[in-house]
């Protein structure tokens, strides 16, 4: 269908993002294709060590999740988006197929091994998140291609992460956030994965942060060395939300909070965060 | 000038009545509700998806009326305000936030009221932090918040005492 209607037709799935562009004329599509009644599209399901998110899951619905809550990044994210109103209705695949660089499910599931799984007229394929978000609202998809399901492997065993985000209020989209996820045996950190949300064209992985966090034994010295280099990687813009060097220093203030709650959570404590307003 | 549209047919209970309406396939949720349905009670205070005052039930879960097209209702059950009251009688949630002072010039009430109603359908004795979270995405430019949080807890209590 989406190939006869040709490339100004769009789909349109929880529609927050894309209802709201219309109206302010930022988005003028020729055709709108509606997803939200093609039944089976929206489920979580665990299997094989990996969770499955159809791509019409509602961020309420992994809200509310047992499953999901399993790992803790992901009710930070879900939680948090917006307000309950948009999280009835916006959707996983919808986000991650805008590619909004202040969307949030990007940036925490950057910090996962997660995998997309499109869908076109010739098959499906399935590529990592990095490689499926190029740019700014900019993916891999095709015009004639679809989200099917987003697909993450369970963290390992010391596995522990969270996601931050400063907002000015609940129905904006965050001035930073910072998700973490790291695995740590006893006071070690094996491995770290960080990732920056609002302060680049897309989620940003701070690899020199990620470094100075790998192999270390996490002090108050390793936690300033990760956030100088988050402070670094970060690449914002001033805007109405703030300058760039404020949001370059919120970044990292985050990094370094988020950090502290991972390592809580990978030592098995409950950590309930929810996202710092103004 | 756009071209006319095509009208597209549409079923949809609202407050418990069935409606069969022809509707172009832009109209939004909360124009039908205003303009053809004259439920004019679901207001649009922003038009941008932030303010929460076009908040209605569907399917028992709080939308953005003016962040939906009316087409996408097909086969739901919507509540707007006018269908919180029953054979005469106010609903709880529209006592307690009458009987609290738990509004000022009333234009966000609506929408904070089926806010309400989603949180006790789910959580009837929420504390502060839940109270806070439900409502989030309802702007109340009089600022009137702390009546609004006494007004939920009110209807809570009266909604478990009945």
């Amino acid at each position: 269908m989406l190939s006869q209607l040709g490339d100004e037709a769009k789909v349109l799935a929880g529609g927050q993002s894309l209802i709201p562009l219309m109206k302010l004329r930022f988005a003028n599509p020729s055709h709108l294709v509606d997803l939200n009644f093609i039944s089976g599209t929206s489920y979580i399901k665990e299997e094989n060590n990996a969770l499955r998110f159809g791509a019409l899951t509602r961020h309420a619905e992994i809200e509310a999740s047992p499953i999901a809550a399993k790992i803790p990044i992901l009710h930070d994210c879900a939680a948090g988006i917006a307000d309950v109103q948009v999280r009835n209705r916006g959707t996983i695949g919808g986000s991650l197929a805008e590619a909004d660089p202040s969307g949030d499910w990007a940036t925490v599931l950057i910090t996962l091994p997660t995998e997309v799984r499109c869908l076109g007229r010739t098959g499906e394929r399935s590529l990592p998140l990095s490689d499926f978000i190029k740019d700014a609202y900019t993916t891999t998809l095709a015009h004639d291609e679809l989200v099917r399901e987003v697909v993450l492997k369970v963290p390992p065993k010391g596995g522990g992460g969270a996601y931050l985000a400063f907002k000015r209020s609940a129905p904006v989209y965050p001035t930073a956030s910072a998700a973490v996820q790291l695995t740590m045996e006893g006071d070690i950190c094996k491995d770290a994965a960080i990732a920056l949300g609002c302060v680049g064209l897309t989620a940003i992985r701070p690899k020199e942060a990620e470094a100075a966090l790998r192999g270390q034994r996490i002090t108050d010295k390793t936690k300033s060395a990760a956030m100088e280099a988050a402070r670094i990687a970060a690449d914002p813009q001033t805007d109405m939300r703030g300058s760039a060097d404020y949001k370059r220093t919120l970044a990292a203030a985050l990094v370094k909070r988020a950090i502290d709650i991972a390592i809580r959570r990978a030592a098995g404590q409950q950590v309930e965060v929810s996202h710092i307003y103004a | 000038m756009p071209e006319a549209v095509e009208k597209v047919t549409l079923q949809l209970t609202v407050n418990g009545k069935l409606h069969s309406l022809s509707v172009e396939p832009r109209v939004l949720l909360v124009e039908l509700l205003r303009e053809i349905l004259d439920l004019t009670g679901t207001h649009v205070g922003c038009d941008t998806t932030y303010c929460g005052a076009c908040t209605v039930l569907m399917n028992g879960a709080a939308v953005k009326s003016c962040t939906m097209f009316a087409v996408q209702a097909e086969g739901a059950e919507v509540l707007t305000v006018e269908g919180l009251e029953k054979d005469g009688e106010l609903h709880p949630i529209q006592k307690a936030f009458g009987d609290s002072y738990g509004l000022q010039c009333g234009y966000c009430t609506p929408g904070l009221m089926i806010s309400t109603l989603q949180l006790l359908s789910k959580n009837r004795k929420p504390n502060e932090k839940e109270m806070r979270k439900a409502i989030a995405g309802n702007t109340c430019r009089c600022t009137g918040y702390q009546n609004i949080f006494k007004a939920i807890q009110l209807a809570a209590k009266n909604m478990n005492g009945a």
